[in-house]
């Protein structure tokens, strides 16, 4: 049985424009616009998309934040809008943006109303703890307060926070924004690790192509609130014709570099930027320049995800 | 119920845990509370150093009105004060945060940075109405001393009813917090007084629309053996239990409302 | 100076923002209004005449009271909590940077703030208060320009507390309580809860010689035609000398607190 179940799912909301001194019109944005897709237990999925795409929105409305306008929602088998105190004991939620942590209060405590208000039983509690404060290096923070935490200290306390009453799933609301590169890839590693050894399932928003390409297997891509593409992440490149973009730095100034598997971007003294398709691998590249052309450095940039979302939407309308 | 308040009790201890850390800053809060409370009273002892009556009230009688209504209002606030946050809650986002965790929502924010300081007030409160018992010669009977005992608790339901009713309120208007206001601490303001100062329409209102009347003028009128402004017969004295309960249940309503909106909008 | 024009309208501005919040101040003002209001009239029945005020000079007052309550920021409500954030965070050190003066930058967005509060939730409450009741309204428009003269100084005092206590943050791990606590005390001494008059022998004595009547009470009895003539000078001495010599402190104290933050970095 599939553990998230969405079936045409929508979400209106009536906004209200002031369009004169007095005038108000009102509209409806339709956030969730038709919605399906399910997610087996242990899978981890990535859920992505450009900002008002509606991401936010189907997590909210997993939760039970938000009741749904229309559509067939279920979580384990719970209506998340109509029992959500009894899902919430199953589920982990991390908002990137803000904290689910008692702002004024040390780490420890708010660790230890969790451990009361979920009724997570002793030996657990202790187990899991320990466990994230060990992965998440969170042994010094403990005794300090929530807000005096820097964003990459206060995400691993808010995930380890999700964490403690062993949630069949754990929702992640962009858990790497803003975060320098070092706590990104411990986030990414704890996550992996607990998909792997716990079999939690994870569903995660996310700006970052990376954390998808590191931690999903699965992508779903959503604008205007529709599902563009469900399936793997090589695929999204296929999809999406996206490009990696080489730069190349020569020992001195030459013509554009000439090569078939590769077209010229631009050039800029030494430096030159060559794009190819995201789906081929960059080593037979990097060969036939190293064999023709003296390099000094190299190397790849991801394509960026709004550009790949771009492209992709421009052509489903065309 | 039992779930809820056993939720309420445990966001409770954390704050009081962590309020005792600080021990030296907590009497100090506490003492600042009890003095801001107590300017009210002074500014009523100011008006009896030129004045032997007011309204017909004598002090102690004042006083009586005073320590009843400042007693209920106080332990309302204890328990809900934090109310008044939740339009803040609602415009930063944070509201979320509570709606994902396996506890009513109204307990977490009425729970939420609970603050023993308000206890202040209550003492306050209490002080003055032992002065007011003291000084004041009230033949006591059974009914009367109910009466007594139950004001607190009756009054502080209703309170705590508006309290929930005007944080309701900011699921629709979160900027408006300050409405709110005017029905609790404005409330306690017209409590502290004697009814028959006030315009008879002013005082209807405070009875059948916002029943605040029934948190101390109601059953004080008939523990002081007062004649009614506004001429109501003798047992309404004895409806501040029921009114209480009708208070709750409209406030809970009103909640409900509030928050199913709030979830279906999602702002 | 223009600098300080455009920080004094970018107060008023992001005051004006909050429509809502607005109305809903203005209500409770009203209220608050129609409760004081019928306090004052039981008062003034018993005591015509009490504290040299007749029952419509009692009642205008307490409208007046309404009225300044924001303006005055009698019970905070300005600049101070931001300011005291800005101090526990360290922000306050790239305020320092700024090629403005600190008192005076933050003076301008408070005066900016008053001149909302005095408009936004001082006119309709007032307005109010004199179609239920008899007020004693000014005839002459000199007395009208008197009054407001007397109210911006009041806000420049109320402004020189608030600040003085704001610094304290830089001593002090909670500034707010502090704060909280000037509150108090200038609800009290301002004559919000009962006109300074009425305060009996030295307690009287004393309340009117504070900074806080500056807020209220000198502001009222300027509006109520109890201060002409070099009365009115002496008035308006009286609230400049506080302005001047708490500015003067809060600028000194300023100071101290620079050297602190450039020596300690923050």
């Amino acid at each position: 049985m599939d553990f998230i179940e969405l079936d045409q799912v929508e979400k209106v909301f009536d906004v209200r424009r002031r369009t004169g001194r007095l005038r108000r019109e009102k509209h409806q944005v339709r956030a969730v616009d038709g919605i399906s897709f399910t997610v087996p237990r242990g899978e981890m999925v990535g859920y992505i998309g450009p900002n008002g795409a509606g991401k936010s929105t189907t997590i909210k409305m997993l939760t039970g934040i938000l009741t749904p306008s229309g559509g067939r929602l279920r979580v384990a088998g719970i209506d998340p809008s109509k029992e959500r105190t009894r899902l919430a004991q199953r589920i982990g939620v991390v908002f990137g943006q803000r904290t689910t942590l008692w702002w004024d209060l040390p780490l420890r405590d708010s660790y230890r109303l969790m451990h009361r208000m979920y009724r997570i039983p002793d030996p657990v509690f202790r187990q899991n703890l320990d466990r994230c404060v060990e992965l998440l290096d969170l042994a010094e923070l403990l005794e300090v307060p929530v807000r005096q935490l820097s964003l990459g200290q206060r995400m691993r306390g808010d995930i380890a926070a999700a964490l403690l009453h062993d949630p069949e799933v754990l929702y992640l609301d962009e858990p790497t924004i803003g975060l320098d590169v070092i706590s990104k890839a411990k986030v990414r590693r704890f996550l992996r690790e607990l998909n792997a050894e716990r079999g939690t399932t994870v569903l995660l928003t996310t700006h970052d192509l990376t954390d998808i390409e590191q931690l999903c297997k699965r992508v779903m891509v959503i604008d205007h609130g529709r599902l563009m593409y469900d399936g793997a992440l090589a695929g999204l490149h296929e999809v999406g014709e996206s490009e990696r973009t080489l730069v190349v730095d020569l020992e001195r100034e030459l013509p554009p570099i000439d090569l078939e598997s590769a077209r010229t971007l631009k050039v800029e003294g030494p430096r030159q930027w060559l794009a190819f398709p995201a789906s081929v691998s960059a080593a037979p590249l990097v060969a036939a320049l190293a064999e023709r052309y003296p390099l000094v450095d190299l190397s790849v940039r991801e394509p960026d995800i709004e550009a790949v979302i771009a492209k992709m939407y421009a052509e489903r309308s065309a | 119920m039992a779930d809820a308040l056993r939720a309420y009790g445990l966001i409770v201890a954390m704050w009081v845990r962590s309020t005792m850390a600080y021990r030296a800053s907590f009497a100090l809060t506490t003492i600042g509370n009890f003095a801001a409370t107590a300017f009210d009273f002074v500014t009523i002892l100011l008006m009896f150093s030129h004045v032997d009556a007011l309204g017909g009230y004598s002090l102690p009688e004042v006083a009586f009105l005073y320590g009843t209504t400042s007693t209920a209002f106080g332990l309302a606030d204890l328990l809900m004060g934090s109310m008044d946050r939740l339009g803040r809650r609602v415009r930063d986002g944070t509201l979320d945060t509570l709606l994902v965790r396996p506890v009513p929502v109204l307990v977490q924010v009425a729970a939420d940075r609970f603050a023993l300081r308000r206890l202040g007030r209550i003492t306050q409160g209490l002080l003055v109405l032992t002065y007011a018992l003291v000084t004041l010669d009230i033949e006591w009977t059974v009914t009367k001393a109910a009466m007594l005992a139950l004001m607190p608790l009756c009054g502080a339901a209703i309170f705590a009813s508006v309290f929930v009713a005007g944080a309701a309120f900011q699921f629709f208007a979160q900027d408006a917090a300050e409405v709110q206001s005017s029905f609790t601490y404005g409330g306690n303001t017209l409590l502290q007084y004697p009814p028959s100062i006030f315009a008879k329409d002013l005082v209807r209102g405070v009875t059948f629309v916002v029943p605040l009347a029934f948190v101390n003028w109601v059953p004080s009128l008939y523990v002081l053996g007062r004649e009614d402004p506004i001429g109501l017969p003798d047992w309404f004295a004895l409806l501040p239990p029921v009114v209480a309960a009708g208070c709750l249940g409209l406030a809970a309503l009103a909640w409900r409302a509030g928050l199913r909106s709030y979830r279906s909008t999602g702002n | 100076m223009r600098l300080y024009a455009v920080v004094a309208a970018g107060g008023f501005r992001r005051y004006a923002t909050y429509r809502v919040a607005t109305a809903a101040g203005v209500f409770t003002n009203t209220v608050f209004g129609f409760i004081l209001a019928y306090t004052y009239i039981a008062l003034w029945d018993e005591r015509p005449q009490l504290g040299g005020y007749d029952q419509s000079q009692a009642l205008t007052y307490v409208w007046l009271g309404q009225a300044l309550l924001m303006t005055c920021a009698m019970m905070g409500g300005g600049f101070e909590d931001e300011l005291i954030e800005r101090i526990r965070t360290g922000d306050i050190a790239i305020d320092l940077y700024r090629p403005a003066d600190l008192q005076l930058w933050w003076l301008a967005g408070d005066l900016g703030r008053a001149a909302f509060h005095l408009l936004g939730r001082g006119i309709v409450p007032m307005v109010l208060g004199a179609l239920a009741f008899d007020l004693a309204l000014p005839v002459s428009p000199l007395t009208w320009v008197a009054f407001l003269v007397s109210v911006a100084l009041g806000v420049v005092v109320s402004f020189a507390v608030r600040f003085l206590v704001a610094l304290s943050a830089f001593w002090l791990m909670d500034g707010t309580g502090v704060m909280q606590m000037c509150w108090l005390v200038g609800l009290f001494f301002s004559g919000m809860l009962l006109p300074l008059n009425l305060f009996p022998g030295l307690l009287g004595d004393v309340a009117r010689a504070l900074p806080w009547s500056s807020l209220l009470q000198v502001p009222a009895d300027v509006f109520l035609g109890t201060h002409t003539g070099w009365d009115l000078v002496r008035a308006y001495a009286f609230q400049g000398g506080w302005a001047l010599v708490l500015l003067a402190a809060g600028r000194a104290l300023q100071s101290v607190a620079t050297r602190r933050v450039v020596v300690q970095g923050g």
